[in-house]
């Protein structure tokens, strides 16, 4: 006997609230996993999720970490919507990151203004070119985009892995793999005294608008849409589904790249091993978490940073692991697909 | 074989779905050896009706008998048990497994395949069903793989045969051999229940028939007795509608031109086209019969522009259009109404503005690539006032529209693009009686102002009455277009099967650019 039977339409409503109860269950298993821990549920709450919100440096903070959240969501969703799933942004970050972050070094000791700029146009183009690279093979030879994007990010750490351990390598940085420390000309330039917020906070504020806009009034997004939904009808309306592939995995690409060099060229510095703590795996579930909506995916961006600060701060004040973040992660993932069934399906009603 | 007891009574069945009643105290009888039809529009209850005497839908209400006593049905097997056998509209056969181990599938009792397949042939004589039991069903053509089912459900020696629209895969000539061998089975005492929308069918074969509408019995008669319009008025509650068609008077040139069009079909049981041939002028509506899986979606595709083909092979106005996609053809004045009516004609989970954005785009909806969603409002809501479609306005979604609305959406929709040549699949398949006769008329309507049409149907009644000449595609070849005047169904039915001259393959070698 099944206990789900499809409903007649998907649910609008569920559509909404499968998020706040992929949440909701979180927390719940959440305090579990704490209980199961030893430790006091209500104190582990606190510390995870209330304590990183008490002081304004703490807000600052989730600020760092919400923009490439949610620079990165907005162009993987609007790969989503086509049903093309960029999961690699994580590659595309981190190339983006190594292009600016070449602008950076062959302008050391330079005080030129143009310098940030140029780095941010050099990671777009990096990151864009390598999600033109599964867009390439997925028009000419059919390769699936899931494959080929996270591959493709095994590839960008290696590259970085070998540029930070050999040419770009820190002469003076003690053998570690990390390259010298930008200079401040190559840095966004601090908006808040005291904190690490940036100037690249606003290209993800206009990164918000903008895909708004795009999302909800362009005549491309409605092409994208309209393939993402039922292809024979694009394939009837004439709209090429291979411009699709290519703009919304270039587009992803972009973004991706963008939101590497505003970790490099901001709290990090400079190029190392560590310039992403996964940002572009976990835009995924930021993108879904938002239901793919531009509004939708600042909040979700916003709940994502909380994880991550959460997560430290447990690691601090609970000497609990750092695996304690992704965790978090996967639980809200797991549980958003799980309560994302209802939209399409409900309980079997008992027959009388 | 006791004749006063009947086979199968149904005392007040009744079936609710969320949305709608789909049986409401539907009450018949049938006799050993009676032929009785089941005659409604689509969307009257007669599949569910059938689905629940085969035990494969549970009644909310009412009682079955057989042969006098009250029986529960709760699975199709058991009621294989009981006697009933079944054939779908949709056949179920594996294309990759011959027609014994086909039938094996269904055997509930241990077999030998050789045996099964001695039986087989017997069973095929006997009724005049020929099938060789060790073809594979990729091979067989429509009507084969009817008889497949078919013989399927006589191996099980049944006592209830019920048939759903058998008809709609056959040409007329198979159709009167398939009446033959329902003859023979009902003579021998099988009963059978025979589902159709087809009046002249149920009134050629049938004793009795009863009428549903709206999930209803309106009416139980024995349709010799009746005349067409007396059915159709049970039917569908009212007359039969008629449409008009005025002669044209307008200039009369070639719009649409189609020359030598080979396609290699790109599945491995699809039928590819060899030089298609055809000329439609303008104020004219030709007419392309035939049974599905001859080639039509491979001739739609290239027409339509989905898979484009040589440039020279498809002319619109005698300009070559055939390497353009379908946006780029609409665009020139080349519309299309495809067979499939939600996921390729309209999207779905979208509204209907959305769906008029959809193929419209270019009037007037664009705006330095932003849409402005309130000139596709004005045009879906233009396109719901004038072709009278009902169940909701501009902001419903396309899937909460019924066929037959949804399919007048689809042709106004493309009809208010002002085109030039015409394109519409199946045009009234799976669209009720009232809806059917305002699309022809539209049709009608539209030809008469000097626009080409084509029209790929498998109803031949519904070519006859709109279309001014009417070709014949089979097993990828197209017959050339004769005037309807000089054509009959019995005529065309045997250009279905594939019987007329070929057009010769020689010269012309460099249109032959077959695309995979």
């Amino acid at each position: 006997m099944h206990l789900l039977e499809p409903r007649p339409y998907p649910s609008r409503v569920m559509r909404w609230t499968a998020p706040l109860i992929a949440v909701a269950a979180t927390l719940i298993v959440g305090s579990m996993l704490f209980l199961a821990l030893g430790k006091d549920p209500l104190e582990s709450f606190h510390v995870f999720f209330v304590q990183p919100l008490e002081s304004s440096y703490g807000w600052s903070e989730l600020l760092i970490k919400a923009c490439p959240l949610i620079l990165i969501a907005q162009g993987l969703a609007l790969g989503f919507k086509a049903r093309i799933y960029n999961i690699g942004a994580e590659g595309q970050l981190i190339v983006g990151a190594l292009a600016g972050g070449g602008v950076a070094i062959a302008m050391e000791g330079s005080d030129a203004s143009w310098i940030v700029p140029a780095m941010v146009v050099a990671g777009a183009i990096g990151g864009a070119l390598w999600g033109a690279i599964p867009a390439l093979l997925k028009t000419r030879f059919n390769a699936e985009e899931t494959l080929t994007t996270l591959m493709l990010s095994y590839v960008a750490n290696h590259l970085l892995s070998y540029m930070v351990n050999g040419p770009w390598r820190d002469p003076e940085g003690m053998n570690f793999p990390q390259s010298i420390m930008f200079s401040d000309s190559a840095l966004f330039r601090i908006l808040l005294e005291g904190s690490r917020v940036n100037t690249s906070v606003f290209i993800t504020l206009f990164a918000i608008v903008a895909f708004w806009i795009f999302n909800a009034r362009s005549f491309l997004h409605f092409q994208i849409e309209v393939g993402g939904h039922a292809p024979a009808a694009s394939l009837y309306a004439g709209f090429s589904s291979k411009r699709a592939v290519w703009l919304t995995l270039v587009l992803s690409g972009m973004t991706a790249g963008i939101a590497g060099v505003g970790e490099i060229a901001g709290p990090v510095g400079q190029l190392n091993l560590n310039i992403s703590p996964g940002y572009g795996f976990a835009a995924i579930i930021v993108a879904y978490l938002g239901r793919l909506h531009a509004l939708g995916i600042v909040l979700a961006g916003f709940l994502m940073a909380l994880i991550y600060l959460g997560g430290e701060a447990a690691q601090v004040a609970l000497q609990l692991p750092a695996a304690i973040t992704g965790i978090f992660q996967g639980m809200l993932l797991f549980f958003l697909l799980g309560s994302d069934v209802f939209i399409d399906n409900r309980l079997r009603r008992r027959l009388a | 074989m006791s004749t006063s007891v009947p086979r199968l009574e149904l005392l007040n069945i009744t079936k609710r779905y969320p949305t709608i009643v789909a049986n409401a105290d539907v009450s018949l009888s049938v006799m050993p050896g009676e032929i009785h039809a089941i005659l409604g529009e689509n969307g009257a209850g007669k599949s569910t009706l059938m689905k629940i005497i085969y035990g494969a839908v549970k009644a909310d209400a009412g009682t079955i008998r057989m042969n006098g006593e009250d029986i529960a049905i709760t699975n199709p097997a058991q009621a294989r048990r009981l006697g009933i056998g079944m054939v779908f509209q949709h056949f179920s056969l594996f294309e990759t497994l011959t027609v014994a181990e086909n039938i094996a599938l269904v055997l509930d009792e241990p077999f030998d395949l050789a045996a099964l397949s001695q039986r087989v042939k017997q069973i095929s004589e006997r009724y005049g069903l020929p099938l060789d039991p060790d073809r594979r069903v990729h091979s067989l053509s429509v009507g084969e793989r009817q008889r497949v089912e078919i013989v399927r459900c006589l191996l099980q020696n049944p006592t209830l045969l019920i048939l759903d629209e058998p008809t709609s895969v056959l040409t007329p000539q198979a159709v009167e051999k398939l009446f033959d061998t329902l003859r023979q089975l009902a003579a021998e005492g099988v009963s059978i229940l025979y589902i159709s929308h087809k009046l002249h069918e149920i009134q050629a074969l049938c004793d009795r028939a009863t009428i549903l509408r709206n999930g209803r019995v309106t009416g139980t008669a024995n349709p010799r007795e009746e005349s067409p319009a007396s059915l159709a008025r049970m039917m569908i509650g009212r007359e039969l509608p008629v449409c008009e068609a005025p002669p044209y008077l307008g200039e009369r040139r070639p719009m649409l031109t189609v020359q030598h069009l080979n396609l290699t079909s790109a599945g491995p049981f699809g039928t590819s086209l060899h030089e298609v041939s055809l000329t439609v002028h303008s104020g004219e509506i030709l007419g392309i019969a035939g049974i599905s899986g001859n080639g039509q979606s491979e001739l739609m595709a290239a027409l339509s522009g989905e898979h484009p083909v040589h440039k020279d092979a498809v002319r619109l106005d005698s300009k070559p259009i055939g390497h353009l996609n379908a946006g780029t053809r609409r665009a020139k004045g080349l519309v299309y109404v495809p067979e499939e009516r939600l996921g390729r004609g309209t999207v779905p989970p979208l509204s209907l503005s959305r769906n008029a954005l959809l193929t419209a785009h270019r009037h007037g909806m664009k705006h330095w690539g932003l849409v402005r969603y309130g000139k596709a409002r004005d045009y879906a809501e233009e396109c719901v006032a004038r072709f009278d479609v009902r169940g909701g306005g501009a902001g419903t979604n396309a899937r909460a529209l019924s066929g037959g609305n949804l399919q007048k959406f689809i042709v106004g929709r493309e009809i208010m693009l002002k085109p030039k040549v015409m394109i519409v699949a199946q045009p009234t398949w799976g669209v009720d009686v009232g809806a059917a006769a305002v699309l022809r008329q539209a049709l009608l309507d539209l030809s008469r102002t000097g626009v080409a049409i084509l029209v790929v149907s498998e109803e031949l009644e519904e070519l006859f009455e709109i279309c001014d000449s009417i070709a014949v595609l089979a097993q990828g070849r197209l017959s050339p277009a004769q005037p309807k005047t000089s054509l009959n169904a019995e005529s065309v039915g045997l250009q279905m099967a594939g019987l007329f001259p070929k057009t010769p393959l020689t010269v012309h070698a460099e249109f032959d650019h077959a695309s995979a």
